[in-house]
């Protein structure tokens, strides 16, 4: 009847390829919500105390990275941050040694404890960013490095025996390094948040704060928040990803008081009133890192290590990763989003090979 | 730009130690409070003879009355039931699924049995296989079906299992974790009891059942799970109606000769069971579930649809065809699809169409038949008022008729008198 009917294909070659028709799942009824009948504990709330021992049994993965130019004191913030002699400070570094020509990205690990809670820490600096001449596109490296870990980790999770526990080197946290100017960001900084803002957490910092007086600092804070959100640049905790009224609130609080969070790093200690400290010394006085008045390092601490931590992994586990992922499978085999795709294994990655370093 | 990109190796983890406090400490917390404000699921199986008690465990475990009737023992085959429940105990919201087997060893013929069981907890593996293998999915806040914990009820003989029992546990031990029980364990006396309990697990270690081992890696459950163990399968007795004991009201089953307290050690293993099951292992048999039965079912799915995994330097190019052909009967799909759409389309407009020239007819046959009325009004009142003209014509006529004879009679009657006159004169003379 009606003319143009599309002729249906015989996939008789491809017919054990095609999959049987899957049994429709029983889906459960909608669930009857009987808290009002509960007499007598049973002890469902004893699973947190068992899902606790075994998450510290299997211990916790961290990947941090620091973007920033030369000398603001990044591998400094980062042994203040986490206590112990992380990086490797490049104080050895000197004129006759060559500027790395590239950006380079030298991952470390480490392995902490604290309280029975162990954690793989892994920090990824980023030597030579933002030093060159003609910094153009120097991005680039950070951004393929980047997603070169979600593709690794795509790669474990698509194969067929997987691993109990895939090794997770994305990185959850990118802390920016702000140079206090006093005055405003510069393009480099916005050209490389407005890049990478979209595949990884960035945390922007303004580094060694202890140059601007308290006016100063509440100023330029105010001038970079503007201008970050002038140019559309959604750093963590992003406001689209708030989950609950509680979540927003406590966010909002810290995206328009606190951040970006003004630092000041050292791992030398002095003594204040009698107490041991962690300060610099200069002649005018001792700057106390962990001084709420003196500077906000504390705030970076309790927000990045002590609340926030296991938000950055999730963040970047189920919304960048899963956007990486649904890019990857959907370029490369054209197909719609949001289709469902039993089977479909991954193509060979397009474009530039990547130097492996077996 | 060439990029010198540095790879952490694992020789180069050091073992640092911190000189302060850092506060990553609380890490398990905060996951914990993630995963407390979504909630948790829990899904079991209770798999068991009609009327062996399997309901009324289920309330007595979760200390409350789920909504069930007793089932017949007419059913045909073993279908499955899943019902869903929201339990919330201080913080902790869970989401826990009963899966029942309705007619379960009522068949004459049995042979079949297991297989509902078999492909209701692969349908939930495979719903969670295709929401992993999605293009676009949410995979932290799905609601997992997965079969748990499977309770698998024994019936109370004193002898020893039923071959369907054996089959049964047989085909389900590598998909779900057993947790084997002897129901209505008070129909057995103490000494037959623990007889009964080295028989069904003497049979299952030579017939190769895989039931759930409670984990001895920690050391902080590792003892009290070593201990219970040993007590398997669980004899339990179930209750839901309340007897005075001493001065308190408790969960037991009132005989003639005495009281069967559910939650007397003494009596029953009731209390293990809950502890193992919730209290202590929850949380394990969920990891299980994840890491071992789902997996395995993943692995054995996917090489049964010609998968294989790439090696790092060649692509075996059967998995290249495969892939194409995926992708062609996929996009042939799409194609078959999308025409339909468009015929569907082009169907409709027709229909539209032929629906509005329809209207536009009536309407244009309303218009003439309006016209012709009309005119045919137009043309009655002509005729009325042509009528009507005549008749003043004729009236006119008439009267100028009547006028002229009036005129003439007068006339006539004028000369007549004048006759008359004349001819009176006439005679007078």
């Amino acid at each position: 009847m009606s003319k143009g009917l599309p002729e249906t294909r015989t996939d008789a070659a491809m017919s054990e390829l095609v999959p049987e028709p899957r049994p429709k799942p029983a889906v459960p009824m909608k669930p009857v919500s009987i808290n009002s009948n509960l007499l007598g504990y049973i002890g469902i709330d004893t699973i947190i105390e068992q899902m606790r021992k075994k998450t510290m049994k299997t211990g916790f993965d961290f990947n941090i990275m620091v973007v920033g130019q030369s000398g603001l004191g990044k591998s400094t913030l980062v042994n203040t941050l986490f206590k112990s002699q992380v990086s490797r400070k490049a104080s050895s570094w000197n004129r006759e040694e060559k500027i790395p020509k590239t950006v380079e990205i030298k991952a470390i690990g480490h392995v902490i404890e604290e309280g029975g809670v162990k954690m793989k820490l892994t920090v990824i600096d980023t030597p030579g960013f933002g030093d060159q001449i003609n910094n153009e596109n120097c991005w680039e490296p950070i951004e393929k490095y980047i997603n070169e870990q979600y593709e690794k980790f795509l790669k474990e999770e698509v194969n067929i025996a997987r691993k109990k526990r895939i090794p997770d080197t994305r990185v959850h946290c990118c802390l920016y390094f702000i140079s206090p100017t006093g005055h405003s960001l510069r393009p480099l900084d916005l050209e490389f948040m407005k890049h990478l803002s979209k595949v990884v957490n960035i945390i922007p910092v303004i580094a060694k704060a202890d140059t601007m007086t308290l006016e100063e600092k509440s100023e330029f804070k105010q001038r970079v928040r503007k201008e970050l959100e002038v140019n559309g640049i959604e750093f963590y905790p992003q406001k689209e990803f708030d989950e609950d009224l509680e979540d927003k609130t406590e966010n909002d609080k810290i995206r328009q008081e606190s951040m970006p969070f003004a630092v000041v790093g050292s791992d030398k200690e002095y003594q204040v009133n009698g107490k041991r400290v962690l300060g610099r010394k200069t002649p005018w006085g001792i700057i106390e890192v962990e001084n709420l008045n003196h500077c906000e390092f504390a705030l970076l601490r309790d927000f990045v290590i002590r609340t926030h931590l296991q938000d950055l992994k999730e963040v970047t586990h189920n919304i960048h990763y899963e956007t990486y992922r649904a890019k990857r499978l959907n370029d490369n085999g054209g197909l719609p989003p949001g289709e469902g795709l039993l089977g479909t294994v991954l193509p060979p990655v397009p474009a530039t090979p990547c130097p492996t370093a077996e | 730009m060439a990029v010198a990109v540095g790879r952490p190796s694992n020789e180069d983890l050091r073992n640092l130690s911190l000189s302060g406090h850092v506060g990553f400490d609380s890490l398990p917390d905060q996951l914990v409070n993630k995963s407390t404000s979504q909630g948790f699921c829990f899904n079991i199986l209770c798999v068991g003879e009609t009327g062996i008690g399997k309901s009324t465990l289920m309330d007595t475990l979760f200390n409350t009355k789920f909504e069930n009737d007793p089932a017949t023992h007419n059913e045909p085959g073993v279908r499955l039931k899943a019902r869903s429940y929201e339990l919330q105990e201080s913080n902790v919201r869970l989401k826990l699924t009963i899966v029942d087997t309705v007619g379960f060893g009522d068949q004459i013929n049995k042979d079949d049995s297991y297989k509902p069981i078999v492909e209701y907890i692969d349908a939930q593996f495979e719903a969670y296989l295709q929401e992993e293998l999605k293009i676009k999915r949410s995979l932290f806040n799905y609601h997992d079906t997965r079969i748990h914990a499977c309770l698998y009820f024994i019936a109370p003989t004193g002898h020893s299992l039923k071959s369907l029992d054996l089959v049964t546990m047989k085909k389900l031990d590598s998909k779900v974790n057993i947790i084997p029980i002897i129901a209505k364990a008070d129909t057995i006396a103490k000494n037959e009891l623990h007889k009964f309990k080295s028989k069904i697990m003497s049979e299952l270690v030579s017939n190769g059942v895989q039931i759930y081992q409670f984990p001895t890696d920690e050391e902080t459950v590792a003892e009290i799970n070593a201990t219970m163990s040993v007590h398997l399968p669980f004899a339990v007795v179930g209750s839901t109606e309340e007897v005075k004991i001493g001065n308190k009201m408790a969960k037991a089953r009132q005989y003639p000769w005495g009281v069967v307290q559910v939650e007397n050690e003494n009596h029953c293993d009731f209390v293990k069971l809950r502890e193992m099951l919730i209290r202590v292992n929850m949380e394990d048999l969920r990891e299980q579930t994840h890491t071992r039965h789902y997996e395995l079912y993943r692995r054995c799915k996917l090489e049964e649809m010609g998968f294989k995994d790439t090696d790092p330097d060649s692509k075996p190019f059967s998995l290249q065809e495969t892939y194409e052909a995926k992708r062609n009967e996929f996009l042939g799909e799409l194609q078959k699809k999308e025409e339909e759409m468009r015929q569907m389309f082009v169907m409709r407009v027709k229909e539209k169409e032929a629906e509005l020239k329809e209207a536009e007819k009536e309407l244009h046959e309303k218009f003439d038949l309006l016209k012709r009325t009309h005119q045919e009004e137009k043309k009655k009142v002509e005729d009325k008022k042509k009528e009507l003209e005549e008749e003043v014509n004729n009236f006119q006529k008439k009267k100028a008729a009547a006028q002229l004879l009036q005129s003439q009679a007068q006339q006539a009657g004028a000369q007549q008198t004048k006759k008359d006159k004349d001819k009176k004169n006439a005679s007078f003379t």
